[in-house]
Parts: structure tokens; C-alpha cells; sequence
């Protein structure tokens, strides 16, 4: 009796758990499918609206350039941080030596840098390169973290040093083997680390608000930030904008839940 | 292994070692290089900024260098968005760090059925952004919002609540979201730790009569606690560090008593009258807070 009692309280619990973490994105689902007023009225069932929140958001945003901007800086940004934090974290396990570890526990520090500590050396630092504005100014100072290479490190640590003597007896030099053995066989980290660095830049928004100063350069978070600055908001436009800067990372969610799980808690195995 | 090799040999396999030494510091030299570049660097000149004043193009060193730092003893907004950052950090961090551990708890139960659509329910929320988020809330709780518009038809309340304009209810908003944001994404780091536990412990324990609470909080939480001790480091750090939330869904106010302190820092930079030296200054309390609350956390982890 006992035993089913808590079983019971379980399931209530998962499930309002479930419920209050679903209930937002429908909202915002629904809401953007209605008219400012029927969001008002607190409907809950989807409206026919959808199609007129989104010409008004194209008349009055420049959403296509923001979406191609977000784009191009979030997959700029996650193919230089892939190769270049794998690399690394790859030399570090294979070509371990004790001076290494000394560079690796001192880069490791550079993960407790808060982002503000940075921020103004940065922004005037790309200023004096001229490069305020640039796709370089926003990815450069994300492109290699500790974390990514910490998460190669570790998953090197699984490679079969056999095959990379074989390699070498074949001929085959260091960047090859890396680039020819590594790589496709450690498809699973890659994928795990693609999707968080991927979501990581498609989410960021202090640095791009800061570097990106004209409209030509907008990304999708400073997009819909700026939507709530008028005195009145149509509720039914804020939440479609929303839902179309939600949508690429949510599908991305969905695809791949499990790599995206493995990223975030993969480096502390 | 070098000591079954003839001395012939051995000359060449050390060459070898240290050729392939070499060519590991090239693969890790990128990486490190742009580290160096882009954090270090700017960490060393943010303190030199932080001891000088005046606009971008004009920075002058201070008499007596700390004047920056004596500054924010005097500055109401700085001692506010301290404080705010603390209520948030002491609210919401325990609170959602304890409803993680419970939800992973319940979802590590073999038994339990629709596990994966909870797991994917409540870890959902991650994937939306910061900025994101703050609108949903923020159109949840406006004044002609879903919660008012819900607690009316109720007849709950009697006039809507002004959510956002109030202090006290602001930041309950405010501390409402960040839970919804990311609970889910700590039950992860619980739920992947949890799998690596030793289950002879739990059979022990159940042997001995523990009931389920018993072994949550004498079994798994004890075996979890590195990894506890992990998630309030990051959560702390993240706290610290505040800003999409509060730039969006309060906009620091009403009057300021919601700001976190890198709201407060962004405007001191480029809002208003921008000035980077004591920006800078701030900056460097957030990253000593950041050091010393990591510090603090390693160390009654390390006792316990």
C-alpha cells in the first residue's frame, strides 16, 4: 500500500513537473497563432491569425536578415570551435607530456572568467582592429573554450592508441591520422559538442549586443528583444518571433536530445 | 619500454618522442593561443581599465588608483544589483538544485513508465534562449497576461496583479523563470551520475528497512555529492552573471530592484554616460565573487 501511495505521488509529481515545463512553449505556440487581443483573453486553442502575425512581423522586422545572420555566425562558429578545441584536446591526450597538464590546468582557469570580466577589453580591442560589427568580433571569443576541449580530452581518451601506431607504421603523419581516424570515429562527440556550441551561439545575446551595432547585423535574440521596447505589444507578432528563434534549436532538441545531454554533462565523466 | 631498446635505437626513438611532442604543442597551440587572446588578455587589461577613468579614447590612470573601487561603497545601484544577484542566488539555486535531484531521483526508477516523455518534458525548456524565455515570462505575467487574465476569470483576485511593477512579485517572476529554465538541464548532470551509482548499496540499505526517503537522502544524495557540488558551482557562476533575464524580462525594474550586476555593468559601459574604468571595476567584483564563492563551495564540499 505504502509503495503504491508513493508510486502514485510520483506520477503526479512528473507530471506536473512535465506540465509546467511544457505549458510555456505551448502558450507561446498557441499565442502566436491568435491576435494580440484573443492572446488577451487568455485563449488556449490555436487561431487562424498565424499567417498575418507573420507578414506584420516581415513588414516590420528584418527578420530574414537576422535568421541568415544568426545562421551564418552560429555555423561559422560551431565548425572553427569543433576542428579547433578537437585538435587540441586530442593533442592533449595522445601527446600527453607533464607541461601539457600544466597548459591544460592553466586554460582550465579561463573557465571562471566571467563573461563581463572580458567584455570591454573586447569590445575595444576589436575596435581598435577595426572590426566592430564583423562575423570575426562576434565567434572569435567563443571559438575556443575549455569546456570543448576538455570534452575531446576525455573522449580520447577511449581512441585505441593501437590503431593510431598502425597508422603511423602505415606512413600515414599526425594530421592525417587525426583528421582520417579520429574524426570519423568519434562521430558521437562530435555531434554531442556540435549541438551545444551550435545552441550556445544561436542563444547568445550580451556579446552579439554589444559588437553588433547596425540593423544589416542583427541575430535573432537581439531581433525579438527589440520587439518589447514599443508601448504596445502585439502579443500575437512577440510570441511568433519567439517561436521562430525558439524553433531551429528546439528541433534541433528533439533530433538530438541524447547528443545534446551527452554535451552538457560529457566533459565531467 | 625505452630501457629494452639498444642504445642505437633508443637515440632514435627519443628524436621520435620528442618530434611527436612537438606536434602535439602545434595541435593544442591554436586553441590555447586564442584562449590566451581572447580571455586572459582581456582579463589583465580590464584590471588596468579598472584603476583608470575618463571615455574610451581618453583613459587617464586615477589618484589614488582605487578610486573605482572605493566608488562603489557609495553607489546605491551597485550595493542594489549586488544585492538582488544574492536574493537570486540564495533562492533560486537551492530550490531548483533540490527539485532536480528529486526529479532525477523519481526518473531513475526502472520501473517507472512514459520515462522518456518526462526526461524530454522537463529537460525541453534548455533548448529555448535566454532571451527567449524572458518574453514567454514576460507576456505570461503582463499586466493583460495569461496568469492575470486565469486568476480573474477565477475570481482569484479582484483587480490583476501588476506583476512586473512590484518589487517583491517582480522578482518572484523573475526567480519563477530561471527555475523553469533550468532545472531540467540539472537533472541531466543528476540523472547521468545517478547511472554510474552502485546499486549493492541501495540493496543493502533496503535490506536494512530504509524506506524511499530514507535511501534518497542517505543513499543516493552522499553518492552524489561531487556532482552536487558541481552544478552549484556552475549555477553560482551563472547566477553571478546574470543579465539576458534581467535586461528582458524585468528590465531591471521597477526602480532598479531587480537589476543583476551584469545588467548594472552593461549600463555603466554603454548606456547613459559609458564609462569602462569603473565598469571595469565592477567587473572585477564579479569575477572575485565568482573565485571566492567557488572557493568557499569547494571547500565545505571537501569537508562534508
Amino acid at each position: 500500500m505504502n509503495s503504491k501511495a508513493s508510486n502514485i505521488s510520483a506520477y503526479v509529481f512528473l507530471i506536473l513537473a512535465a506540465l509546467c515545463s511544457v505549458f510555456p512553449l505551448y502558450y507561446m505556440a498557441i499565442a502566436a497563432t491568435n491576435t494580440s487581443v484573443d492572446v488577451i483573453r487568455g485563449t488556449l486553442l490555436p487561431g487562424t491569425h498565424l499567417f498575418q502575425n507573420f507578414s506584420n512581423l516581415v513588414a516590420g522586422t528584418p527578420l530574414g536578415i537576422a535568421m541568415k545572420n544568426s545562421l551564418v555566425n552560429a555555423t561559422s562558429l560551431t565548425i572553427l570551435s569543433l576542428v579547433i578545441c578537437s585538435i587540441a584536446g586530442y593533442g592533449f591526450e595522445i601527446f600527453h607530456t607533464k607541461g601539457k597538464d600544466v597548459v591544460m590546468n592553466i586554460l582550465l582557469l579561463a573557465m571562471m572568467i566571467p563573461f563581463a570580466s572580458t567584455m570591454i577589453p573586447l569590445f575595444r580591442m576589436f575596435g581598435q582592429m577595426g572590426l566592430v560589427g564583423s562575423t570575426v568580433a562576434v565567434i572569435l571569443p567563443t571559438i575556443s573554450t575549455p569546456f570543448l576541449i576538455m570534452l575531446f580530452r576525455q573522449s580520447s581518451r577511449d581512441f585505441p592508441h593501437e590503431i593510431i601506431e598502425a597508422a603511423r607504421i602505415d606512413g600515414l603523419n599526425e594530421i592525417m591520422i587525426f583528421f582520417r581516424l579520429f574524426i570519423p570515429t568519434m562521430k558521437s562527440t562530435y555531434s554531442a559538442a556540435a549541438v551545444i556550441t551550435f545552441m550556445g551561439a544561436w542563444n547568445n545575446y550580451l556579446w552579439p549586443r554589444v559588437i553588433l551595432l547596425q540593423k544589416e547585423t542583427m541575430t535573432m535574440p537581439m531581433l525579438i528583444s527589440n520587439l518589447k521596447a514599443g508601448y504596445v505589444t502585439d502579443y500575437g507578432m512577440l510570441m511568433l518571433a519567439v517561436l521562430i528563434c525558439t524553433l531551429p534549436t528546439v528541433v534541433i532538441f528533439f533530433f538530438f536530445q541524447k547528443s545534446f545531454a551527452e554535451g552538457i554533462s560529457g566533459s565531467v565523466k | 619500454m625505452s630501457e629494452q631498446l639498444p642504445t642505437t635505437q633508443k637515440k632514435t626513438g627519443l628524436s621520435f618522442s620528442s618530434k611527436r611532442s612537438l606536434t602535439g604543442w602545434g595541435f593544442l597551440l591554436p586553441a590555447s593561443l586564442l584562449i590566451a587572446w581572447m580571455s586572459f588578455y582581456p582579463m589583465v587589461r580590464a584590471l588596468i581599465l579598472s584603476f583608470q577613468t575618463g571615455p574610451g579614447s581618453r583613459l587617464t590612470f586615477l589618484h589614488p588608483f582605487y578610486q573605482n573601487y572605493a566608488r562603489m561603497f557609495k553607489d546605491e545601484m551597485f550595493r542594489m544589483s549586488l544585492s538582488n544577484t544574492f536574493i537570486y542566488l540564495i533562492i533560486q539555486v537551492p530550490i531548483m538544485l533540490v527539485l532536480a535531484l528529486i526529479m532525477a531521483n523519481l526518473l531513475n526508477n526502472k520501473k517507472l513508465k512514459f520515462k522518456g516523455v518526462f526526461r524530454t518534458a522537463i529537460f525541453l525548456p534548455c533548448a529555448t534562449s535566454l532571451v527567449s524565455y524572458s518574453l514567454i515570462f514576460r507576456t505570461l505575467f503582463a499586466n493583460d497576461g495569461f496568469v492575470n487574465t486565469i486568476l480573474l476569470n477565477l475570481n482569484i483576485i479582484e483587480h490583476g496583479i501588476n506583476w512586473l511593477g512590484n518589487t517583491g512579485t517582480a522578482r518572484f517572476v523573475l526567480i519563477l523563470a530561471l527555475i523553469w529554465r533550468w532545472t531540467g538541464y540539472n537533472m541531466v548532470f543528476y540523472l547521468a551520475a545517478l547511472q554510474n551509482l552502485d546499486y549493492s548499496t541501495f540493496e543493502a540499505a533496503r535490506i536494512d528497512g530504509a524506506n524511499a526517503f530514507q535511501l534518497f537522502t542517505r543513499v543516493t544524495v552522499p553518492q552524489l555529492k561531487p556532482m552536487i557540488l558541481l552544478t552549484a558551482i556552475v549555477s553560482t557562476n551563472g547566477t553571478l552573471q546574470l543579465f539576458d533575464e534581467s535586461w528582458n524580462l524585468t528590465n531591471g525594474g521597477p526602480a532598479g530592484t531587480t537589476m543583476t550586476m551584469s545588467h548594472y555593468l552593461y549600463e555603466v559601459s554603454f548606456q547613459k554616460s559609458s564609462n569602462f574604468g569603473y565598469a571595469s571595476a565592477l567587473s572585477y567584483v564579479i569575477l572575485l565573487l565568482v573565485a571566492v564563492l567557488a572557493l568557499i563551495q569547494m571547500k565545505v564540499g571537501d569537508k562534508r
